[in-house]
């Protein structure tokens, strides 16, 4: 297993190198310039000197090498710095955003918390009441129990996430009042009150995306169960003497976890980054918010490095997957 | 006839006894009757041999006598199932489980699936032995490594610890036999356990069995379509044509004397391996009847050489052949007789 995950991770370099030449190339093709937001009375040497200012006038190779040394060493340096209280960098330069001129890693520090709280939190209930949902959808096929499951993952899944999150806030925010409609991110839980508060501004948010996910991850859930439960062992189990929940839940189970590890597994980078609707639309202050108003403003190091951590994000996820399969199915080995 | 010496006189008690057994089908295109009114019994450490086609019922049979069928579409509608003084069909599913894999082991007919792939052989075998037997895991570990050695599996302790896919087809039929031998069950069933292996294996499982039945002395139902297994370990044969028992009798009676058209063409299709080679091997012309519907005449009537009026307007009930109750001797479920044939 360890010399299968280190081969992994060694042939996963040369995939992210490729995939961060292709999103810095992408990116540097996609029209607009980062000075869109300067106001035009700014006279022409000025903007000059500022994109100069910025390094944005170098070739795109020079701009791409110099981006690869400081994501790859500076920045990590600087990472160790401020765990250990050392001084490797040296004050050497960190990707800057153009937008707002203070590091990426930085901005990505302080919008990632929300990120965090909310996504992730939807993302965990989601898996919660997925489970279990598709667990019983399979063992009751064709119950009234399993038809409503079917119509309200279909709708879950097929009614994107912007127009069930305006269709919450119309109705409980804006109607019945019951929910704020804009998260607040600078409320602090210091106490019960502003713990009832976050709660609140949490509600609607992660409903909207654990609805979503759970859709997906209970039809995973309740066919990968169904196609174990005509499975012969399961015969066996009875057979056996074994009781309908050791059959379900040990038997069964642990065969039909394994294609929804992937699907979970491999879902898990879209907390990070995927909700970028939701956190627009509820004015979440997050790591997708902040990758829209980069995008918006050719923010060019900004979506680089964010886009790019997705991407090493979801190779890590994949190979997390993929150890997790070694985990549950004795018949994969890896060495 | 001289069958006195052939049998066991029916002295004990039998151990299982099933009379009347009815399980249904329910699906779109109405009832499948796919068992009606089987009786049979098992008496103490005998062997009962089940043939037939595909189809004809034998394993739906067996399953329903231990609530094994999917409800629905099965529906076991009548019948009792005495086993130890119960009626397995009045038990609650609680007190069936606790029937299943104790007093009645099962072994199917494919190991390479009947194993469940991600738990180890020994976890598997020890799962009834912890809740039928209230053993401790490490007696458990203890009977189980046993059991092992018991079906013929070498270094067994450590075996214990692989899994399904490290073992071959026929070691993991072993390992399904040591499954349903775990608790010392009175009856085990085994559904077609040699057919889907090769030849050189399934003389050794029926071997094993052989051994065992000696060693431990339990009642065995064994289901096959194979003539030439049964006549090697069966004590008495039932053959079952669409859902029904058409004819049973010990197994050399039956073997001499099928009564039976039925029976006689199953015995004329096994090829001979002396004399002149057949220039075709022996086929039953036609299909196995569909059971939609409560029987009403004889399933087999379509397929049968001797058919006549009274099989297409009535069900042939069994009727002893040599004198003895129905189920003890040599009985048949057929209208024709030769002195009918003659007469």
């Amino acid at each position: 297993m360890l010399s299968f995950t280190i081969r992994r991770l060694l042939t996963a370099i040369p995939t992210l190198l490729l995939i961060s030449l292709v999103i810095f190339l992408l990116v540097d093709l996609a029209p607009g310039s980062p000075l869109s937001d300067v106001p035009l009375t700014v006279p022409p040497e000025v903007r000059q000197k500022m994109l100069e200012a910025m390094g944005a006038d170098q070739p795109v190779m020079v701009r791409y090498l110099l981006w690869l040394k400081q994501f790859f060493w500076i920045e990590p340096l600087y990472g160790i710095d401020a765990l250990f209280g050392t001084d490797f960098a040296q004050g050497a330069q960190r990707i800057i955003s153009w937008q707002s001129k203070v590091p990426v890693f930085q901005i990505i520090g302080e919008r990632l918390p929300q990120t965090l709280t909310v996504v992730g939190t939807a993302y965990l209930i989601g898996v919660l009441i997925a489970l279990p949902i598709g667990i019983y959808s399979a063992y009751r096929q064709y119950s009234w129990f399993d038809q409503a499951g079917t119509f309200f993952a279909m709708a879950g899944f097929s009614v994107p996430t912007f127009f069930t999150g305006n269709l919450l806030i119309l109705i409980f925010a804006v109607n019945l009042g019951w929910f704020p409609t804009i998260y607040d991110t600078n409320l602090e839980v210091v106490d019960w009150a502003s713990f009832k508060e976050m709660l609140a501004q949490m509600a609607l948010p992660v409903t909207v995306l654990a609805l979503f996910n759970a859709a997906e991850i209970s039809r995973y859930t309740r066919s990968s169960v169904l196609e174990n439960l005509g499975q012969d062992y399961v015969r066996t189990a009875r057979a056996k003497g074994m009781g309908e929940g050791r059959v379900v839940l040990k038997h069964v189970l642990r065969n039909s976890l394994i294609p929804v590890v992937t699907v979970v597994a491999l879902g898990l980078p879209t907390v990070f980054g995927g909700a970028i609707v939701t956190e627009q639309i509820f004015k979440i202050n997050g790591i997708g918010a902040a990758l829209i108003g980069a995008i918006n403003v050719s923010d060019l190091p900004t979506v680089q490095t964010v886009t790019f951590i997705f991407a090493v994000l979801i190779v890590l996820f994949n190979l997390i997957a993929d150890i997790l399969y070694g985990i549950l199915d004795p018949r994969i080995r890896y060495d | 006839m001289t069958l006195g010496g052939l049998y066991m006189p029916d002295g004990a008690e039998p151990v299982l006894d099933v009379r009347g057994l009815k399980t249904v089908f329910k699906t779109r295109g109405g009832e499948v009757h796919a068992v009606n009114s089987v009786s049979f019994h098992l008496r103490p450490g005998e062997l009962l041999g089940v043939v037939g086609e595909s189809g004809s019922g034998k394993s739906v049979t067996m399953m329903s006598l231990i609530g094994l069928l999917p409800s629905p579409p099965a529906e076991v509608r009548a019948g009792e199932v005495l086993l130890g003084g119960r009626d397995l069909l009045k038990l609650s599913p609680r007190d069936l489980q606790a029937v299943r894999g104790a007093k009645v082991g099962f072994v199917f007919q494919d190991p390479m699936t009947s194993l469940n792939p991600v738990f180890t052989v020994g976890n598997q075998i020890m799962e009834p032995l912890i809740k039928h037997m209230g053993m401790t895991k490490p007696q458990a570990e203890q009977r189980a490594a046993e059991l092992l050695a018991l079906v013929g599996i070498p270094d067994a302790k450590k075996r214990l610890k692989s899994y399904p896919h490290q073992f071959s087809g026929g070691m993991r039929q072993r390992v399904m036999i040591a499954i349903a031998l775990a608790c010392d069950p009175d009856v085990l069933i085994a559904d077609e356990p040699t057919t889907a292996l090769d030849v050189t294996i399934q003389a050794q499982i029926i071997e094993l069995v052989k051994d065992l039945r000696q060693k431990l002395g339990m009642a065995i139902v064994w289901i096959t379509h194979d003539l030439g297994v049964i006549a090697g370990i069966a004590d008495r044969v039932m053959v079952m044509y669409g859902g029904q028992v058409v004819e049973q009798a010990p197994v050399r009676e039956l073997f001499t004397n099928p009564r039976h058209p039925y029976t006689r063409a199953l015995l004329k299709t096994v090829p001979s391996l002396t004399g002149e080679r057949a220039a075709r091997l022996e086929v039953i012309q036609g299909q196995p009847p569909l059971l939609l519907g409560a029987p009403v005449a004889c399933p087999f009537r379509a397929r049968c050489a001797h058919a006549f009026d009274r099989c297409e307007a009535e069900n042939p009930q069994r009727r002893a052949v040599d004198g003895l109750p129905v189920g003890q001797g040599h009985d048949v479920a057929c209208h024709w007789t030769p002195e009918a044939a003659h007469g």
